[in-house]
């Protein structure tokens, strides 16, 4: 019997003015792509003006919603976060037609088949404290998979349009002409995880842990809450990136198994 | 008639590329020729239904093409794209696959050689082969299916001239060997007159010509 993770009672305060002075290797950021003309200046102070209005306004939402200590706007939380997941990864899918479906249903299923499975594991326990950050940080990577993996599938479809074709002249079902492709896609939606996982500790240390740390944790604590939300990511990044790409490759394809016009929809 | 177009029309990205085509196709050689744009490789990709017409029929056999399962309909009317596409892998393992869809025993040295190849390109690796060469393990790849017609589009239009004639034997030997029926896309005139006995002629999507050879190439 695995006993759930206990509270683990740290907490560190941060003052406004050290987020105001972190902002400096923000304006760092745009600098360099001024300076390299990667014209990214805009999208850097877009994602910082974001983070910060969607941070704290999450960060409202989950104090009132472990005030409020009820599973159903826990449930409503993820909600909304499966729907923004697949609205954005949508836009980095627009090469797949009717890509928003396959993805609303990837993240879904992802977000409900992991917290499903670490809380019948006895993992962590069903309770908004728990729920609310895996279910977020599961929902983030699972967004981020399938995006990558659809994105793939889209230039993946669009290049081997010939060969996919010439397999389906030769009667072969869509999925079959799909296959190679599909199996690419989804092994970039998975690689970067599996490959980050590896180098977990040697290279860089993981987000959770080193904000544990930086919290004051026991540093035992804080490697075995890291290995089991890695664990817990590869499992939700493979589904997602599983079901986008199972579901999304249909879309190129006819009923009578002929791939579709390009930008037909 | 093997195959039957009623006033067949196709409409894409607002432009019709074929528009009223009627026109039949019988068994043995037929030669599909027209210029760039004229809706040729459209019309082949209707045979097998790779494309379904907008407007119109297409009849296989006297059957509406519409009523036959399309998988298994491409098993037996097969077709060679005008670029070589073949999986990765031996020149073997795509003639297995293909064998393997239609259900059929695979020969592989009694296909490479009526696609005009040795036995010993079995073992070759399909991206270490010239264009030519994929382009005839395509052909082999087709006739490993045992299938009753070959749609070929444009099948030498990527080669030089041997590579031309090489496939032009294979296709003359094959005929010459086997009751296979065989529709060509061809904007070479001369080429049609060499590989077929019947032609149609689309110009700008619509049939300006469709009969004997001689009738309509003379």
């Amino acid at each position: 019997m695995i006993v759930p993770i206990a509270t683990l009672g740290t907490s560190i305060h941060v003052s406004v003015g050290q987020v105001a002075a972190s902002l400096a290797l923000v304006a760092l950021a745009a600098a360099i792509s001024y300076w390299w003309k990667a014209d990214l200046e805009r999208d850097i102070g877009i994602a910082a003006v974001r983070s910060l209005v969607q941070l704290t306004l999450i960060g409202y939402a989950i104090k009132l919603i472990f005030e409020a200590d009820t599973l159903w706007l826990v449930f409503v939380l993820l909600a909304v976060m499966v729907l923004f997941g697949a609205i954005t990864a949508r836009g980095r899918a627009d090469k797949v037609p009717h890509a928003f479906l396959p993805l609303l249903v990837a993240l879904a299923l992802a977000g409900a088949s992991t917290l499903g499975l670490v809380v019948a594991l006895g993992i962590f326990e069903a309770t908004p404290r728990y729920l609310v950050p895996v279910g977020g940080m599961v929902i983030g990577n699972a967004m981020t998979a399938s995006a990558v993996a659809l994105n793939r599938l889209g230039d993946e479809m669009h290049d081997s349009r010939a060969r996919i074709e010439a397999t389906l002249a030769l009667g072969a079902t869509a999925r079959e002409a799909a296959m190679p492709t599909v199996r690419r896609a989804l092994r970039s939606g998975m690689i970067t995880l599996v490959d980050s996982t590896k180098t977990t500790g040697l290279i860089f240390f993981p987000g959770t842990m080193v904000g544990m740390l930086l919290a004051g944790a026991n540093p035992t604590d804080a490697v075995r809450l890291q290995l089991i939300l890695l664990y817990v990511l590869l499992g939700s990044v493979s589904i997602a990136a599983l079901v986008a790409t199972g579901l999304a490759y249909r879309n190129f394809f006819t009923p009578a198994a002929q791939l579709r016009e390009p930008g037909g929809g | 008639m093997l195959f039957e177009l009623r006033s067949v029309g196709l409409t894409r990205a607002g432009r019709a590329v074929l528009d009223g085509v009627s026109a039949g196709i019988p068994a043995g050689a037929t030669a599909i020729v027209g210029p760039s744009g004229s809706g040729k490789s459209t019309l082949l990709r209707l045979l097998n239904r790779l494309a379904d017409p907008d407007r119109g029929e297409v009849f296989y056999r006297g059957q509406p093409l519409a009523g036959y399962d399309p998988l298994a309909l491409r098993r037996q009317v097969a077709l060679v794209p005008q670029l070589p596409a073949l999986l990765e892998g031996t020149v073997e393992s795509n003639l297995a696959y293909a064998a393997g869809l239609a259900g059929k025993e695979l020969d592989p040295a009694r296909c490479l050689r009526l696609a005009g190849l040795s036995p010993e390109y079995a073992g070759r690796d399909v991206a270490k082969l010239s264009v030519g060469e994929q382009q005839r393990a395509m052909l082999g790849r087709a006739l490993a299916q045992q299938p009753e017609v070959l749609l070929l589009d444009e099948p030498t239009s990527a080669l030089d001239h041997a590579a031309r004639d090489a496939i032009e034997a294979a296709l003359a030997e094959l005929r010459r060997e086997l009751e296979i029926a065989v529709v060509l896309v061809t904007h070479d005139p001369a080429q049609a007159r060499r590989l077929s006995d019947w032609v149609v002629r689309l110009e700008a999507g619509c049939v300006a010509g469709c009969g004997a050879l001689e009738e309509v190439l003379a």
